[in-house]
């Protein structure tokens, strides 16, 4: 029926796609096809009913426009003067405007049933068998698995080169992240959504997940993935300069290889806490810093450091100045500015201590300090 | 003896208590106000004209999407419809002037300032507001640039503004009507601007009390919205669309009102079911204060309130379809003509059907999870505000204008006018519907190829709509200038006092009473 439907569609549209001559329907997604100008049907029976909803919906309003335009051109053709129309003098009709109250009234009854099931549907969250806290921040996101202990950050991995238009962009340009959220198929997954700063909004189009993100707030939503693959979807609520350029990107894979994954991240994180304790050279701290800095920081400080949405890096006091002062306002954030967020939860000690380095002896810095991530962790700990 | 202008160039348009002037003043300022947000408007389309970014950083993309909204809901379509209401409401219901002469002058000169000081925040460090029309706590708030004081103070003013003209409608209508012009008499633009004042009045003191929250969130340390203080982002939300969606239909009742003057002109039939219009604009106004958490589905409203702003977001089909019945069957069996205000209404009449259509479908809340915050809804409220707003304001000033000045305006240029504007409009915010429903999100300047052959179109209509305005400034300065002398009645038998009197209309009409039949 619905796949019908959409085949009506596309005929009836054809003229529109054929404009579009050199539209690329490239998959976006991996799994299932994506249509560049219809809902997606998505991979949860939530994205399916509601695509079915959202068809239903379309065509009960084609169907009275096809009523009510008809009857308007018809009286534009006809009923023209230049046609030797004579005007009638009626102007009022108790029965008629009785007719079109209640028939409008008695089909948005058959519309609002099925609407009214999905939505109960929608709103089930119980027995749920993952369970997944959703973070936004400005401006990426934060996944955290409960009761297994691994947390991951995703942000955005496009480069900054391919957004100035100096490199060409590749396909996933702004729908790609460095670590997707993996979550399995086949099994009841609960989001609790949240936020650290403003208010954001995770959507997923092929999952129909859609829900803000608002500090002090715990929202639930959730999904049953029937078909494996790589869902992607961005932050819908404008969240601040950065607001379309923190994607989402949602891996859903077989069980098995959900488990593994969960094994090698807690094996990471456990990797991750001792390289704390580890001593590096300063070379591998301004290589590390260079990678961090171009994922977290690059959007607001620039690709040189001059500045843009946050202050210069180059010859700034902070960079140049008092190293304390330089941690403090990565691990806890800026007191003056809020667009500059803590960042003690999100981020290792290593990528701390090497961003700091980095910032401090590049971007036309030249201090010569060395910031191991042992004095991160010293330093969270007092403060 | 009724007296003329006051003396000097200057003063007379600043000590001005005539309702004439104030409203060619109020149309004016609408207008430049209209001119400067769709200049907003092109550059956030251009630089969404292809992937990448070219032309603005997201920072102050973000100050241009905010400021086109601002601009164009408060600056454009609110005073333009107030300065319409001035022109013509004294004429329809034969009174000598406005009820508060004064005030209607002042109502109109603070405007100005407002928007003096809500631009000017563009050149102020931090750049001006960029937190969206909607302006949600904690971004407008903890987040904003510090020039979000001059914001609140900017939206007190003109708040203050409006409240006063509405006032003042509501004194007119309800005391200057001449002898025997009863309510169920009176125009429809009339009725629709009676009730749309009354919106205006329960609706204006709920935005200024929440910029006042924000204020003192900002300077005084209260919590209301941030949540690390014990306050709710959420409730800035809901008072901000209890003002937020009557304020919708503030934007669009007198504009029912206008298309209902038109279409029985140019249709040589009179309006049909005259009373069930009054009271389908009546229960429209009714449900608006009970609808607006439709805008607020995905925040994680319980189910029970979900259900019920879905079924009250539905209902409103019912008045709104009972008035587009009801225009197409006055032009069923009428007498047609195609002058320009006529085709501007019936673009009306199909494109803000249109426009209800897609709205139907934003109501049906567990689709409107996929919809809310994309361009499909971008696309919805264009529908419903340029065809519906500025599409009617377009016809009443094609409509009343002979009647202002005296000449006839050129109806080749004005219906080559509609045309470029009708396809611009269509070309810039159909394709919307698809890129929103194929996952591009709002209020963003870049995206991914995937959405770039539709926004390379709308990018195209954006600039072929605006080349439109240029040539509809052209026209009216034209006929303003000269032209074809205007009779009184202007059009073949039209209904209305205000085709009672001279074309100009002189400087005071109705100094007596007229004869209602």
């Amino acid at each position: 029926m619905l796949i019908s439907i959409n085949r009506l569609m596309v005929w009836l549209f054809a003229p529109i796609l054929l404009l579009l001559s050199n539209t690329s329907v490239q998959a976006l997604e991996e799994g299932v096809e994506r249509s560049n100008w219809n809902m997606p049907i998505g991979v949860t029976p939530i994205s399916q009913d509601v695509y079915g909803l959202h068809m239903t919906m379309f065509w009960w309003c084609v169907g009275i426009g096809v009523v009510v335009f008809g009857v308007l051109l018809y009286s534009m053709i006809v009923h023209r003067k230049s046609n030797g129309a004579k005007a009638s003098n009626f102007h009022d009709s108790l029965g008629l405007e009785v007719t079109w109250t209640v028939l409008p009234f008695v089909i948005l009854i058959i519309m609002a049933v099925p609407a009214t099931s999905s939505l109960v549907k929608l709103y089930d969250t119980s027995e749920s068998d993952v369970d997944i806290v959703i973070t936004g921040y400005q401006w990426y996101w934060g996944y955290e698995y409960l009761d297994e202990d691994v947390s991951i950050i995703s942000r955005l991995s496009t480069p900054q080169e391919q957004i100035r238009n100096e490199a060409p962009k590749g396909a996933n340009y702004l729908m790609e992240v460095d670590e997707p959220l993996v979550i399995p198929i086949n099994k009841k997954v609960r989001f609790l959504v949240t936020s650290n700063d403003v208010i954001h909004a995770w959507w997923v189009p092929a999952l129909a997940v859609k829900r803000d993100a608002i500090p002090g707030y715990i929202n639930e939503s959730w999904a049953k993935i029937d078909t494996p693959g790589i869902y992607r979807g961005v932050c819908a609520e404008l969240c601040g300069a950065q607001h379309g350029f923190m994607p989402i990107v949602v891996k859903a894979v077989e069980q098995e290889e959900y488990v593994a994954y969960l094994a090698v991240r807690k094996e990471l994180a456990i990797k991750t806490k001792e390289l704390a304790n580890k001593t590096f050279s300063l070379d591998e701290l301004m290589a590390q810093g260079e990678q961090v800095y171009g994922q977290a920081c690059v959007a607001c400080h620039g690709v040189n450091g001059e500045g843009g949405v946050g202050a210069a890096i180059t010859g700034s006091a902070i960079a140049n100045g008092d190293i304390a002062a330089h941690i403090d306002i990565i691990v806890n954030g800026s007191k003056n500015n809020a667009l500059m967020g803590a960042y003690r939860d999100t981020m290792s000690e290593v990528d701390i201590a090497s961003v700091i380095t980095y910032q401090r002896n590049a971007l036309g810095n030249t201090t010569g300090d060395v910031v191991q991530p042992i004095d991160i962790l010293k330093y969270k700990q007092d403060n | 003896m009724a007296h003329g202008p006051a003396k000097g160039y200057y003063t007379r348009w600043l000590y001005t208590t005539n309702h004439k002037d104030i409203g060619t003043m109020y149309l004016w300022f609408s207008f430049s106000m209209f001119l400067l947000g769709g200049v907003f408007a092109l550059i956030v389309r251009a630089e969404l004209f292809e992937p990448g970014l070219q032309i603005v950083e997201p920072a102050f993309f973000n100050q241009m999407t905010t400021m086109h909204g601002l601009i164009m809901v408060f600056g454009a379509v609110m005073p333009a419809f107030v300065g319409l209401a001035n022109w013509m409401i004294p004429m329809m219901v034969g009174a000598p002037d406005m009820a508060l002469p004064r005030m209607n002058n002042w109502s109109f000169w603070i405007l100005p300032f407002a928007f003096a000081m809500m631009v000017s925040t563009l050149f102020m460090e931090g750049g001006g507001p960029n937190f969206g029309w909607t302006f949600y706590a904690p971004l407008s708030t903890t987040y904003a640039p510090p020039s979000v004081t001059y914001f609140i103070f900017a939206v007190h003013i003109l708040g203050i503004s409006s409240i006063m003209g509405a006032i003042n409608i509501i004194a007119t209508i309800l005391n200057m009507r001449a002898p025997g012009m009863t309510l169920m008499k009176m125009p429809l633009f009339v009725w629709t601007w009676l009730i749309t004042a009354y919106l205006l009045i329960a609706v204006m003191p709920v935005l200024a009390g929440v910029v006042t929250m924000m204020l003192m969130d900002i300077h005084f340390g209260t919590s209301f919205f941030d949540a690390a203080g014990g306050g709710d982002p959420v409730l800035f939300q809901h008072i901000f669309w209890f003002f937020g969606h009557p304020e919708v239909y503030i934007m669009i009742l007198p504009a029912f009102g206008i298309v209902s003057a038109i279409i029985p002109t140019f249709a040589r039939k009179p309006l049909f079911g005259y009373s069930s219009m009054v009271y389908a604009t009546a229960s429209i106004a009714f449900l608006s204060f009970i609808v607006w958490a439709h805008h607020m589905f995905t925040v994680g409203l319980p189910l029970a309130g979900e259900l019920f702003f879905m079924y009250a977001t539905m209902l409103i089909a019912v008045p709104t379809g009972v008035k587009v019945f009801n225009w197409v069957t006055t032009m069923f069996r009428g007498s047609m003509t195609f002058e320009t205000p006529m085709l501007y209404s019936i673009a009306f009449v199909i494109l803000f059907t249109i426009g209800g259509f897609s709205g139907l479908m934003l109501a049906i809340a567990p689709a409107d999870f996929q919809y809310h915050d994309t361009y499909f809804v971008v696309a919805h409220f264009h529908y419903v505000l340029v065809p519906g707003a500025i599409f009617s304001i377009v016809a009443a000033v094609y409509y009343w204008l002979p009647k202002w000045c005296g000449n006839m305006y050129n109806e080749t240029m004005g219906k080559v006018q509609f045309w470029i504007a009708f396809v611009g409009l269509n070309v810039t915010f159909f394709p919307m519907h698809f890129v929103g429903l194929a996952g591009m999100q709002r209020r963003v300047p870049d995206y991914n190829q995937f959405f770039a052959d539709f926004n390379m179109i709308s990018t195209v209509g954006a600039f072929l709509f605006g080349a439109a305005q240029i040539l509809f400034l052209y026209n009216v300065i034209a006929t303003i200038r000269g032209g074809k002398k205007a009779t009184a009645e202007v059009w073949e038998n039209p209904e209305g006092l205000e085709w009672t009197v001279a074309s100009p209309a002189p400087y005071h009409t109705f100094t007596t009473p007229p004869l209602i039949k």
